[in-house]
């Protein structure tokens, strides 16, 4: 700092610490509850001394909640978010700022219209799109008559039902959420940083413009990428809304929304250690994540929004 | 914006971005198409015939004091929210800011709520502030002799909402307040404290003026989280409930299009949220475009 200020420097590590403290609160009471027995973590009010039940509780919770399946489908579905979102950002921006065609203008204010519209606001219609991702084409073709048509060429009636349902299945869970302007601008901006000399001594070289992509772009990407499946995967993991309609069969269920089953409602035993030690088990993997990859994460979060 | 130097090629550009196009129509504009032509419709219960009624799912949506209610509710809740987020996220990142040693150690105890789900992050604080078990609530009832039951109150049940969307979003907040003041020049910063303004000072003529892109910027993401991304908060502790008291309006949309089968009115109130995110998405772009200039 710019003067000596021992007093205020001193309260500045005090008042950090009971932020840290309170910030942390909610996770340290969830691990000393995930340590007691249902007796114990039912009185009042709590013992703050950890008790011995941890492994208890968490087998406990593991299995009531079939935790191995749930975590199982939010890890292929957060992963495949992060997967997808990526790959069709990077090749979109690619196109967007590296060809010129009659479309790029059109191409890029589709895709950036949707920049800030979340699921949440049009859960129905898309629900009904998932139920069946052929509706569109099905009301072509019953507005263009050729159910008529074809059993007037065939000769007797044919009803045609077009239908693809997305329920309950990985594809559904993950395509709708695939879609991501923000992906794409961050790419489009970025790629609009990496000097031309670049691109014009691999045209000289000879380079296509998928080479060019290969072995220049992707590894020049290599930081923005990381930075992303940080904050994507988090997000997909973190998902709630989508996949609470979208899966009825407790089987595909991803782990956030399983763990409300756990909570114990008004009539139930009071069983908050399973609870506390699911809720731990399900937020584990994004918190890791998110520590371990820190760096690109701060760096990420920032660039993003942009 | 284009570059100078770029590749020329029939097909390849159209195939990169086919992708993101299918996607992006089918799951966002198909829908949205779909739930403006279902906001003009009203069905009769069967769901068998639709007739077309313009406006009328719109005028009686105003016209409902349970939305009214609704919009009051997600109103209060999402000031509170951001402000309790962001004023706290401030705090401690000016905090850290100061703090010479032992930086990182310090950010990296304050940004791991933020990979915590909307959902759990609800759920730990039903805990904290249960009636009958939470830590928090047997506190207040002590101190402040005042009752509290989120379960039958709706204040309580409200108060208690905004503790868990708020303290998820705190780290969020911290983050761009820490690298928002990393951006701040020393120099600055140093001509004021050779004038002699102390550093509290320093924080209001300087710090806040400086910071305030960011400001703007984390009030408009606080805000959009607390409108759209909390739905799983309120879903796991309150139901909307008790009697409506957290009955937000994301929340609304979904009770009234999946639980009640209301189609007509569940679509014209996403239409309202739709038409809500396009022009806070409009104004962000604007101050953007004027931010560009600006550091330009």
């Amino acid at each position: 700092m710019v003067e000596r200020t021992p007093i205020l420097d001193m309260l500045t590590y005090v008042f950090l610490m009971v932020g840290i403290v309170i910030v942390g609160f909610p996770i340290i009471y969830a691990l000393i509850a995930a340590t007691h027995t249902i007796e114990t973590v039912s009185m009042v009010p709590m013992p703050l001394i950890p008790s011995d039940q941890f492994w208890v509780n968490m087998q406990a919770a593991w299995n009531k909640g079939d935790l191995g399946t749930q975590l199982m489908n939010s890890f292929i579905m957060a992963s495949g978010i992060t997967f997808g979102k990526i790959c069709v950002s990077l090749l979109g921006a690619f196109s967007i700022v590296y060809f010129d065609y009659r479309l790029r203008t059109v191409a890029f204010v589709t895709v950036f219209c949707t920049l800030m519209l979340p699921v949440e606001v049009r859960i129905l219609p898309t629900y009904e799109m998932a139920a069946n991702l052929f509706g569109p084409m099905q009301i072509v073709w019953d507005f263009l008559r050729l159910d008529g048509i074809i059993a007037w060429f065939i000769g007797h009636d044919i009803q045609v039902k077009l239908d693809l349902s997305l329920l309950d299945s990985y594809t559904g869970l993950i395509l709708p959420l695939v879609a991501s302007a923000t992906c794409t601008f961050l790419f489009r901006q970025f790629f609009l940083t990496i000097p031309e000399e670049l691109c014009e001594a691999a045209k000289i070289d000879g380079a296509s413009a998928m080479t060019f992509f290969r072995k220049i772009i992707l590894p020049l990407s290599k930081t923005n990428i990381a930075a992303l499946v940080v904050i994507e995967f988090v997000y997909g993991w973190n998902q709630y809304l989508w996949p609470l309609l979208i899966t009825t069969n407790p089987k595909m269920t991803t782990a956030v929304i399983g763990l409300q089953n756990l909570i114990p409602q008004a009539d139930d035993l009071p069983f908050w250690n399973e609870a506390m030690a699911a809720a731990l088990i399900v937020m584990l993997p994004p918190i890791l994540v998110v520590l371990l990859m820190q760096r690109w994460f701060v760096k990420g979060l920032v660039e993003r929004e942009k | 914006m284009i570059k100078r130097s770029i590749f020329s090629n029939r097909f390849l550009p159209y195939i990169l971005i086919l992708p993101q196009i299918l996607v992006t129509a089918t799951f966002f504009y198909w829908p949205a198409l779909q739930g403006l032509m279902q906001s003009m419709m009203l069905s009769d219960p069967f769901g068998l015939h639709n007739r077309f009624v313009w406006f009328d799912n719109f005028i009686q949506l105003f016209r409902d004091p349970l939305y009214l209610q609704s919009v009051a509710t997600t109103l209060i809740f999402s000031a509170s929210t951001a402000f309790v987020s962001i004023s706290t996220g401030l705090f401690l990142a000016t905090l850290a800011n100061r703090a010479l040693k032992a930086k990182a150690v310090i950010r990296t105890f304050l940004i791991w709520p933020y990979a915590v789900a909307p959902a759990i992050s609800g759920v730990l604080w039903l805990f904290l502030l249960h009636p009958s078990y939470g830590v928090v609530s047997l506190a207040i009832k002590r101190w402040f002799g005042t009752d509290w039951n989120p379960v039958l109150n709706g204040t309580d049940a409200l108060l208690m909402v905004i503790m868990a969307s708020a303290w998820k979003q705190i780290s969020y907040n911290f983050v761009f307040f820490m690298a928002g003041l990393q951006a701040i020049p020393h120099s600055l910063i140093e001509a004021a404290a050779m004038d002699g303004a102390s550093p509290f000072r320093r924080f209001w003529a300087i710090i806040i003026p400086m910071l305030s892109p960011t400001l703007f910027f984390v009030t408009v993401m606080n805000i959009i989280f607390a409108f759209f991304e909390t739905f799983g908060v309120i879903h796991t502790v309150t139901q909307g409930g008790p009697g409506g008291a957290t009955n937000i309006l994301v929340y609304k949309v979904y009770q009234d299009g999946f639980i009640g089968l209301n189609l007509g009115s569940s679509a014209a109130q996403s239409i309202v949220l739709m038409s809500l995110i396009i022009f806070i998405t409009v104004m962000q772009f604007k101050y953007v475009e004027r931010r560009v200039q600006y550091t330009g």
